[in-house]
Formats: C-alpha cells, sequence, structure tokens
C-alpha cells in the first residue's frame, strides 16, 4: 500500500523534473533565438550609419567637379536627413526601408550625373569611395539578408510545438521580417544541399 | 555513376541539412579525431618503448626480458601519450598560424586592399560572423583557403593570382565558400587533419628511418636469441613496421574522404550567404582553366584546405579517378554543373 503511493509520488516527482527541464531548454534556446534577431539588427543599424557618414563625402567630392548640380546634391542631402531621422527600431523598419530606398535613389541620380564627369570618375578618392559605399550597401543588404534568417529560426523555434507552449507562457512576441519594396531585394534561390 | 555514388554520399546528410548540423558534425569528429591521434601516438609509442627494452634486454635473456618489456612499452606509451597531448594542443591552438605561415601567407590590413575587405566582409555578415583575418600569398597559381579553430579565430587567405583574375561577383563567391567553410566548422577539423596528420607522419618517418639505422647496428647482435625475448622482438618490429606504414596511409584516406564532401556543402553554404550560385560558379569556371595549379608552398598535409586542389598537375586527369579515395577535391566541373542548376 504505502510502497504503490511511494512509487506514484516519485513517479510524479520525476515526470516534474523531466518538463521543468523541457521547458528550461526551449525557454533558452527562445531566448538566444531573440538575442540573435537583436544582433542582427543592430549590425544593419551600423551599416546604415556606415551609409550616413560616407554620403556627405561623396557629395562634397563629385561637387569639386560639378558645383553646378545644385538640385542633384540638395535631393541626396534631403534624403539622408530624412533616413537619419527614422528611429532604427525594428518595430518601424517600414518606414525605415522607404527612407533608405529613398536616398538609394537620390544616390544612383548623384552616380549617373558622375557619369558625364570623365576627370571625376578617374579620381581615385572618388573610385575609393564608391567602392567603401557600394561594399556598405551590400553590407546593408546581407546584414537585412542574415536578420532575416535569425528571424527565421526565431520564428520556428516560437511557433513549432512544443515550444509554443513556452513562448506563450513567458511571452515571447513575435518578430516581423525586414521586408524591402523594389527592385534591390535579393531573391532568395532554393538552396539544397541534395 | 560515379557522380551517382557522389551525389548518395551527399544526400546522406539529408535534404534539410543546414549549418548547425554540420557544426555538430564537425565538432563530434574533430573530438574523434583528437581522442583517435593520442591514441594512435599511444600505440606508437608502447611498441617503440617495448622494442627498445626488447632490445636491452635481449643479450641478459631469461625470464626478466618480459617484465622488463612490458614495463618499457607502459613507459612508451605514456611518454606517447603525453607528447600526443601536447601535440594536438599545440595543434588546435597553433595550428592556424602554423598553416598561413607554411603556406607563405601575409596578414594585411583594410587600406592594402579595400575591395577584398569589403567582399570578406558582406560574406562575414551574411553569415554572421566575425570578420576574419585576412592574408594573401604571393603566387601566380589560383587557389584559396579558410582556416582557424573556430570563427572567432578564423583567417581566409586567397593567392594573388586569384585575386587579380576575379571580379567583385566571383571574389564573393570564393570569400562566401571560404566563410562557408568558417560557418561549418570545417576549418576546425581540416586544421587537425592537417597538423596532426602531418605531424604523425613526420614521426613515423622518423621511426622508420631510425628502425632502418637500428636493426643495422643491433640486429646481428640480437638474432642469436633463442627466447621469448626474440620473438617479443619480431612482433613488435611487424608491429612498428605496420603501424609506420599505415598510419600514415589511413589519416590521408579520412582526409580526403572528409574533404571532398565538404566541398559540395561549402558550395551550397556559399550560395546561402550570397543568393548569388553564378558568381561562384564562374570563379570555379576559371579555376578549372587554370594553366598552372601547383601552388608551390602547398603539400599533401595541406592540400585538402584549398578550395581546388593545389596539388593535381593537370586537373583534366583526374577526372578519370575523381572517385578514388585519393582525390581530395570533387571535380570542379561537377561543382559548377551544381552550382548552375541551384541557379535555375
Amino acid at each position: 500500500m504505502g510502497g504503490a503511493v511511494l512509487l506514484v509520488v516519485g513517479a510524479a516527482v520525476g515526470l516534474l523534473v523531466l518538463v521543468a527541464i523541457i521547458v528550461v531548454v526551449l525557454y533558452n534556446g527562445l531566448v538566444s533565438k531573440r538575442v540573435d534577431t537583436d544582433n542582427a539588427w543592430s549590425q544593419i543599424g551600423v551599416q546604415l550609419e556606415r551609409r550616413h557618414d560616407l554620403i556627405p563625402n561623396v557629395v562634397e567630392t563629385v561637387k569639386g567637379y560639378a558645383a553646378h548640380e545644385k538640385g542633384t546634391f540638395d535631393a541626396v542631402i534631403q534624403a539622408r536627413a530624412k533616413a537619419m531621422s527614422v528611429p532604427s527600431n525594428a518595430g518601424n523598419a517600414g518606414e525605415l526601408s522607404r527612407a533608405e530606398g529613398e536616398l538609394t535613389q537620390a544616390m544612383g541620380r548623384l552616380f549617373a550625373l558622375a557619369e558625364a564627369y570623365p576627370e571625376l570618375k578617374a579620381n581615385t578618392n572618388f573610385l575609393s569611395l564608391q567602392e567603401e559605399l557600394s561594399g556598405t550597401e551590400n553590407k546593408i543588404g546581407f546584414a537585412r539578408q542574415h536578420f532575416n534568417d535569425t528571424v527565421g529560426r526565431y520564428e520556428e523555434a516560437r511557433q513549432s510545438f512544443p515550444g509554443n507552449i513556452v513562448a506563450g507562457m513567458f511571452g515571447f512576441k513575435k518578430r516581423e521580417f525586414y521586408e524591402v519594396e523594389g527592385k534591390n531585394v535579393r531573391e532568395a534561390p532554393k538552396v539544397s544541399f541534395g | 555513376m560515379r557522380d551517382e555514388a557522389m551525389r548518395e554520399r551527399v544526400a546522406a546528410y539529408g535534404t534539410r541539412v543546414n549549418y548547425i548540423d554540420l557544426q555538430k558534425k564537425n565538432r563530434r569528429n574533430s573530438a574523434i579525431l583528437i581522442v583517435f591521434m593520442i591514441l594512435l601516438a599511444g600505440v606508437l609509442g608502447a611498441a617503440i618503448g617495448g622494442l627498445i627494452g626488447a632490445n636491452n634486454s635481449g643479450d641478459g635473456g631469461g625470464r626478466g626480458a618480459g617484465a622488463t618489456l612490458a614495463v618499457s612499452a607502459v613507459v612508451g606509451f605514456v611518454a606517447a601519450l603525453a607528447v600526443g597531448g601536447l601535440g594536438a594542443t599545440w595543434s588546435y591552438f597553433s595550428g592556424a598560424n602554423a598553416i598561413l605561415s607554411m603556406s607563405g601567407a601575409r596578414q594585411i590590413e583594410k587600406r592594402d586592399d579595400p575591395e577584398l575587405f569589403n567582399v570578406v566582409e558582406e560574406v562575414a555578415i551574411a553569415a554572421g560572423l566575425p570578420m576574419p583575418r585576412v592574408y594573401l600569398i604571393q603566387e601566380t597559381a589560383l587557389n584559396a583557403f579558410a582556416t582557424g579553430r573556430d570563427p572567432a579565430h578564423a583567417a581566409v587567405a586567397i593567392t594573388t593570382g586569384l585575386r587579380e583574375r576575379l571580379t567583385r561577383d566571383e571574389l564573393q563567391g570564393v570569400m562566401a565558400h571560404e566563410m562557408a567553410h568558417v560557418r561549418h566548422l570545417d576549418i576546425r577539423f581540416a586544421l587537425l587533419m592537417a597538423t596532426m596528420v602531418g605531424l604523425i607522419v613526420f614521426a613515423c618517418d622518423a621511426l622508420l628511418r631510425s628502425m632502418r639505422w637500428g636493426t643495422f647496428s643491433g640486429g646481428g647482435r640480437r638474432s642469436g636469441g633463442k627466447d621469448g625475448g626474440g620473438a617479443a622482438v619480431a612482433i613488435m618490429l611487424v608491429v612498428v613496421v605496420l603501424l609506420s606504414i599505415l598510419a600514415p596511409i589511413l589519416a590521408r584516406m579520412i582526409q580526403m574522404a572528409y574533404s571532398r564532401q565538404r566541398e559540395y556543402l561549402a558550395d551550397a553554404g556559399a550560395v546561402e550567404l550570397t543568393r548569388n550560385p553564378l558568381g561562384l560558379a564562374s570563379a570555379l569556371q576559371k579555376l578549372a582553366e587554370d594553366r598552372e595549379p601547383l601552388i608551390e608552398r602547398a603539400n599533401r598535409g595541406t592540400a585538402h584546405l584549398f578550395i581546388v586542389n593545389p596539388l593535381e598537375k593537370v586537373r583534366k586527369r583526374a577526372r578519370g579517378h575523381a572517385g578514388s579515395v585519393w582525390s581530395s577535391h570533387p571535380p570542379v566541373e561537377e561543382r559548377i554543373a551544381r552550382l548552375v542548376a541551384m541557379s535555375r
């Protein structure tokens, strides 16, 4: 009689411990995936800032050769100011990407203008700035791609069973992908390791 | 037939394989490799110890010989374990720098080559990894490799020949391939392979040489012994010779077999990072057409690290036996075909 009770109690305690362990493991997994998305997002911010820092230098260099194209410069400066005024947090990713898209267009016009000045295109300072800027723009794209990868992993862990129960218990909120409208979105091809 | 076999081997990973699974596999394999190598060193040490013991007790003969033999074998085993442990520690912590300096690689700063640095940083960001150190190898041959014990201590190296020949997209493909090796943690396993296999081969060569010398000087004196010591010596001799010949062959077979599969997976991993299969495909095309594939400073111990085999003089010839256990890389044509297929 007493032995059977002991057995039941023991089994219940064992089951509880097992469940607790599973919950802890799932919880830690969710936390580390959420931290990954935060880190990935901050990398986007780092690269955006770098881009904003580079643009005045590019404008100054082009000005030295094409001072009269004031309209184009002003458009770039304005677009930059606008993009910088958008707070960079994952919540307003849509607004951020619109502002950055406008800046990209303004910069496109600036570089199209540069095509008309052969001396400018031969200027090593301009060339290295151009490489820096296009490198930074690539990095923004890759940082966004990495951010979306981490969001994908987080959401998979958050939504699949039994992670969804733990996520609900501790209030792990949904993370949005950083989508970009326009042509500069890289289509993800089907990557198969098979 | 050969392609099918290869495809099956890659498919054995499963279609939903991701880099986290590959990391786990590499962590485990690296640990197994370290244990295996230390034990192998121990067995070799026991054999050497036994041999020395038998040599010393050969003249005395009698019942003491067996005990002396056992004692010296154990001493040899323990000593070799210690040496093996030291060797493994050295491999893990200093192996990368040894490989880099052995390959004649020189570390560069961002101002030396901003475009290369930007490209490496781009793929590092895509993988969410810290920026690796960047090295240039002063060589006209076209090649590149990555090494290091983990992503935080990784390095990528590229020959000046390859650096000059590639467009930005192609360079990105190559660097993404190297970054995929870093991300998959192939670099750790490959590093341990290169340095520890190198050490074992070196030890075995030295052993074989000293054995030849040893038997000439002491062999005749012992040949008349009629007791158990004589038989033990013969057995020890056979073991030592077998190990000395087999160890490097076995080590190399594992080394080659492992790295072929990794190349396909790193190509796929590169596409996962750049989303542009054609950049890497076109870079591989240039590598395949290269007339001067040899790298002077590469050797059989480090060949598997490179993006294409630096040792095959005429790579086309390799197609005949690409599936053999001896080739460290899959045929470049097959890699290109797979990349092109991914872009469709």
